[in-house]
């Protein structure tokens, strides 16, 4: 059997997105910008597809601007905020310990340029607090921000909360919204959200494109100087073929909204349950807060590589934050800011569902999941080491 | 970006020989990596003529780490130690048709597994290990990679 438990890394194209990209790659090749009839066929596919983008976020067409990504539009969005923050002597950012690095580098940048900024802690279960929050908040904080779903944990912040006390304190808004955004309600105005990123491949349209929406009333600058598109803001021939496909995805992911959502947060609880039953196991992140596809474990006394391409030679994709799969050898910074140890970093497993998935398969990587923590266990010196404070939970 | 591991280091992660303990071993050295926080234990069983009779191995590690494990278990397997001795990462990286430049470090921990578990055999016979790094000169387990460095 093969699975495709990644989603969270990235999703399969659906037929509605490639439905809606071949024409682009055919007989769509008009330049938006042209005056001639090309070029207004090619602008009025493109301002449908913002039109539908913008519905999707409760937003208004010209508050969307594509981008070639999500960590395009974090980067846009955070050091756009820092530069208004800056011109009215405001140099304080608030984010927390488990942004996505496409926020916490470019913060890194922000801070050797002069602003400081404050990580607020996420404690066990993987959320921000607002009394946390409101304390952290100072008279010259510009900008929170705090990603809508966490990638690793799935964890769901208090966005409208959240939201709602930066309006009331005057602070611009941020959320990454990339793991949300096709997943669960997002709804700009009712979630209080001055900005936000999102990104087409995180829910079945291709690589390569994203969006920003921000709010009419802020003056956002040029990112990428030398032409007219996305307002002027962004230059560059816009990506027709990515940025249909992408609006075709979201709108057939919002438009099937509440029976995914019912599917997939099924089959996590069928895979969290079950993975409960392990021996030396934790799930990560909050159990009620939670993105419906994304589940997270930690098993004692292996390592995540392992148990990774274990799974990959039983047909099962998934991924882990283990120190050994990190290019960097560090175990992942979400897992390190729940307060886990190294040791139990090291054992991380992340299986992240999409609509495409099914209990068949979920059944499949419960019989194999265990399996494969048991070979590994038994090859384990640390299992060893436990084995001697602990009786054998392999024992019949 | 995705890393490739050979053929090699698959089979040997996906079917490693040698995993196990011996319970009435002659030598037994546990190393970890400071690296990624990996560990392995290497067990020996010494015959006549201080030679290895039998040898085992247990990795908490990376599927590089297993590998690694498994093949040098089978490089120094009815050797005579002052052969052992002279395993190194180098070598089983070789024997395994390379490894990907961020996991050289993981081929370290079997060349130091084996040194230490020899080690402890020497020691548990009251003889003196005499068997510097070739590299560098220090007694039993030094803790980097010899000849093949990491990028
Ligand atoms: C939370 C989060 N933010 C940002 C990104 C980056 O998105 P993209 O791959 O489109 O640059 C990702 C995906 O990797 C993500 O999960
Ligand atoms: S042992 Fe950890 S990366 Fe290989
Ligand atoms: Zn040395």
């Amino acid at each position: 059997m093969f699975v495709y438990a990644d989603n969270a890394a990235t999703t399969a194209m659906s037929r509605a997105a490639a439905d809606a990209m071949l024409p682009a790659m055919g007989e769509l090749y008009g330049n938006p910008s042209s005056l001639h009839q090309k070029g207004r066929e090619a602008n009025y596919a493109l301002m449908g597809a913002r039109e539908a983008v913008a519905k999707c976020l409760h937003a208004e067409p010209r508050e969307i601007y594509f981008t070639g990504c999500g960590t395009e539009a974090d980067n846009w969005a955070i050091t756009e905020a820092a530069r208004l923050g800056a011109l009215a002597g405001k140099k304080h950012i608030i984010s927390d310990a488990i942004e996505h690095h496409a926020v916490l580098h470019t913060l890194k940048k922000l801070e050797k340029q002069g602003f400081s900024v404050t990580y607020l802690p996420v404690h066990e279960n993987g959320l921000v607090r607002l009394e946390e929050l409101e304390a952290a908040l100072r008279p010259d904080t510009c900008l929170v921000t705090v990603m809508f779903a966490n990638n690793e944990i799935g964890t769901l912040q208090p966005i409208r909360e959240i939201g709602a006390l930066c309006r009331e304190r005057g602070v611009l808004f941020h959320t990454d919204a990339v793991q949300a955004v096709g997943h669960v309600p997002v709804d700009v105005e009712a979630d209080n959200i001055d900005m936000l990123s999102l990104s087409g491949h995180k829910f079945h349209a291709p690589k390569g494109v994203g969006a920003l929406y921000c709010k009419k009333s802020i003056r956002l600058e040029n990112f990428i100087e030398g032409g007219a598109q996305e307002r002027g803001k962004r230059g560059g021939t816009e990506a027709i073929p990515a940025i249909l496909a992408m609006a075709a995805a979201l709108q057939e992911s919002c438009a099937h909204m509440e029976e995914n959502m019912a599917h997939i947060s099924a089959m996590r609880d069928k895979l969290i349950a079950g993975l409960s039953r392990i021996p030396n196991a934790r799930c990560n992140g909050d159990p009620d807060h939670r993105a419906p596809g994304i589940v997270s474990f930690c098993f004692e006394g292996i390592e995540g590589e392992s148990l990774l391409l274990r799974l990959d030679l039983a047909g099962i994709c998934a991924s882990s934050g283990s120190a050994c799969t990190s290019g960097s050898l560090d175990p992942s910074h979400v897992l390190l800011a729940l307060g886990l140890p190294h040791e139990i970093a090291h054992g991380s497993l992340r299986l992240s569902l999409s609509e495409y998935n099914t209990m068949e398969e979920v059944d499949y990587i419960l019989q194999q999941v265990p399996e494969v923590v048991r070979t590994l266990r038994q090859m384990s010196p640390v299992w060893l080491h436990m084995l001697e404070k602990m009786e054998d939970p392999y024992k019949e | 970006m995705a890393m490739e591991y050979s053929e090699k280091v698959m089979e040997h992660f996906a079917h490693p020989h040698n995993v196990g303990v011996i319970e009435d071993a002659d030598g037994v050295g546990e190393v970890g990596n400071a690296k990624c926080g990996d560990i392995m234990r290497m067990y020996l069983k010494i015959g006549e003529g201080e030679v290895i009779e039998d040898v085992k191995f247990q990795t908490f590690g990376c599927a590089s780490a297993i590998a690694t494990s498994s093949i040098a278990t089978d490089m120094i397997k009815g050797q005579p130690l002052n052969e052992a001795l002279k395993l190194t990462n180098k070598a089983v990286v070789e024997a395994l048709d390379g490894l990907p430049a961020v996991k050289i470090h993981c081929s370290v921990l079997a060349e130091q597994a084996v040194k230490a578990a020899v080690a402890d055999y020497y020691k548990r016979k009251g003889l003196p290990y005499d068997h510097p790094c070739d590299a560098c000169g220090e007694e039993g387990c030094c803790g980097h990679s010899h000849g093949q460095e990491e990028e």
